[in-house]
């Protein structure tokens, strides 16, 4: 069966993004933070990058960077070797080629699961109405949501809305997916369930994803490569890659590869939070 | 069979092999009047109305204290407002009364709709561009706190007759509620609605379309119902000063002709008119945002 998510069908061959010495520094009422200093990445299209981090290290700006939210200082990103921001334009241009899934989820509350999926192709001028409608719901029931397409987003449970959210994005064939802690509010048990739909969806589509957590296990188990950051400034303190088999289910998680994985990510993790929490007392005090 | 199983019979719990689909149309109407029926809420209503009349009954008519000797007590009024002959010359009877009535409405409809007409556009326009913000909201912030009787000299110098004045009075009071609770409202919107819309495509007047005017809805209609509420008594204020029909022509005339109980029935009156109309808004508000209504409904409000 074609999927209506990805009808090319075929391997990604577009969504490479290129963070080249990218600074930022926030200057609130004059006085300068460096949230981002000099902080380089290759992320290869189709790759699952997971990005940890201490709270408040800089993960958030770089992902705010290249959705087109906020300005960068200085560097460069590229989307498959063409500029989104640099030194002559430092905000790049927002599209739908860089989808967020937000924190807190952001579903329009006034429209339905349907509406909403609609919603990109519609103002895009993709379809007519009617057939952006209509495709929305495919799209919905593929992801297991048939039930629910015409109710309101404050109707559903969270995780029926951020599967949605997810659709949302994946309807407009972005080249890359930006998730800020989609998961981060959720109990164990959905947090689970999330990440299956989550690893299923990209088997279907292979779009790049930027995914932003604090879970460890979670970054190993979803992730082609696990970004360790710095405490801010954000810098790439440590690539681990994950060579765990796809696709992968739980299994995965009681495998001695993985506990390995985790280890080693664990301590690089540790010594950044003990860094931040220090520097926390430090501004404290 | 256990006591539990007895239990959750007794307390009408359906098995849940067999669970009930929800209702629609008249069946949910009688649904919820059958809830509604067996909860305390309409009994305390009729309850704290009585205990209401009471206290009334006993201060006026009752014991008769000082100074309240004077004022009609409920037993007055009512003889008086639902009589074919009443002695001081208003009842439901007297076409008179109801054309004090409707000329207050019609005031306040003319009002109302122009007041919203204005003041919900400026309002999104106010919330959404900070250029039209900063020409805007100084004036706004100034004029606002001016009572509305200190317009009254003005609005007769300004707008000749009867009607006019006014109708421009309500206007002013009620566009003031309306544009400050539409502009709160779209600065309330989450930024990541924004943001969320830009990702997927929007243009502006598709972001101005479907996320500025339906995220701010529900502060809209708050400021509708504040605003309605704010028109009547502004109106009732200018119908005192300027007027020959209406209901606080009514109140101010019944007054000066010492007619005690054509005052307090253009006061009950206007209650009730009022009521009604706030009501109305409300309505109005809810079956435009059914999401809303139905979010709030999920967290059991």
């Amino acid at each position: 069966m074609q999927s209506h998510l990805n009808p090319a069908g075929a391997a990604p061959s577009k969504g490479a993004i290129s963070i080249r010495n990218v600074t930022k520094v926030y200057d609130p009422d004059g006085a300068q933070v460096m949230a981002v200093d000099n902080c380089s990445m290759e992320i290869a299209p189709g790759e699952v990058c997971m990005i940890v981090g201490p709270s408040g290290c800089g993960k958030t700006t770089l992902l705010n960077a290249i959705a087109g939210f906020h300005s960068i200082t200085g560097g460069e990103i590229l989307l498959d070797g063409v500029p989104l921001c640099g030194a002559k334009k430092p905000l790049a241009d927002q599209g739908s080629d860089r989808i967020v899934v937000f924190q807190n989820g952001a579903l329009f509350p006034w429209k339905t699961l349907a509406e909403n999926v609609a919603y990109g192709p519609m103002v895009q001028g993709r379809w007519p109405k009617a057939e952006c409608i209509e495709r929305a719901r495919t799209a919905l029931q593929e992801a297991g949501l048939g039930a629910v397409a015409d109710k309101y987003p404050g109707e559903v449970s969270s995780g029926m809305a951020r599967r949605a959210e997810i659709v949302r994005a994946l309807i407009n064939e972005p080249k890359v997916l930006l998730l800020d802690e989609p998961y981060r509010a959720m109990d164990a048990l959905t947090k689970q369930i999330m990440h299956e739909a989550l690893l299923e969806m990209y088997d279907r589509t292979k779009v790049t994803i930027y995914f932003i957590t604090h879970d460890l296990e979670e970054a190993i188990f979803l992730g082609d490569r696990v970004y360790v950051m710095t405490t801010r400034p954000c810098r790439v303190k440590k690539v681990i890659d994950i060579n765990l088999p796809r696709p992968r289910d739980y299994h995965t998680l009681t495998s001695e590869a993985f506990r390995l994985l985790v280890q080693e990510a664990d301590e690089a993790v540790h010594e950044e939070a003990i860094k931040a929490f220090q520097a926390g007392e430090r501004e404290m005090a | 069979m256990s006591v539990l199983a007895d239990d959750a019979f007794a307390t009408g719990q359906r098995p849940a092999t067999a669970p009930r689909r929800q209702p629609t149309g008249l069946g949910l109407l009688a649904y919820r009047a059958s809830k509604g029926v067996r909860s305390p809420t309409p009994y305390l209503m009729l309850l704290g109305i009585a205990l209401w009349l009471f206290a009334y009954w006993l201060l006026c008519e009752g014991l008769q204290l000082p100074r309240f000797e004077k004022i009609p007590g409920p037993v007055t009024i009512l003889s008086d407002w639902l009589s074919s002959e009443p002695r001081q010359g208003t009842s439901i009877f007297t076409p008179v009364y109801y054309e004090h009535i409707y000329v207050s409405c019609r005031r306040i409809a003319i009002a109302f709709f122009l007041a919203t007409l204005l003041g919900v556009p400026l309002g999104l326009l106010m919330g959404w561009s900070k250029t039209i913000k900063d020409y805007t909201f100084p004036v706004l912030e100034t004029l606002r706190p001016i009572p509305i009787m200190a317009w009254v000299p003005l609005a007769i110098l300004m707008f000749s007759g009867y009607e006019t004045p006014v109708i421009f009075l309500a206007t002013l009071a009620s566009f003031f509620a309306t544009t400050l609770n539409t502009m709160l409202g779209v600065q309330s919107i989450d930024e990541s609605y924004f943001r969320a819309a830009g990702c997927l495509g929007s243009k502006k007047w598709d972001v101005f379309r479907h996320v500025v005017v339906p995220g701010a809805l529900p502060f809209i209609f708050t400021g509708l119902q504040i605003s309605i509420g704010v028109a009547w008594f502004s109106l009732v204020a200018a119908e005192m000063v300027s007027g020959d029909f209406g209901l606080g022509y009514l109140i101010l005339s019944s007054y000066v002709n010492s007619v005690t109980v054509p005052m307090v029935i253009g006061m009950l009156t206007l209650g009730f008119v009022g009521w009604f109309s706030s009501a109305l808004v409300r309505w109005v508000g809810n079956r435009l945002m059914q999401w809303h209504v139905k979010a709030l409904a999920m967290q059991g409000r």
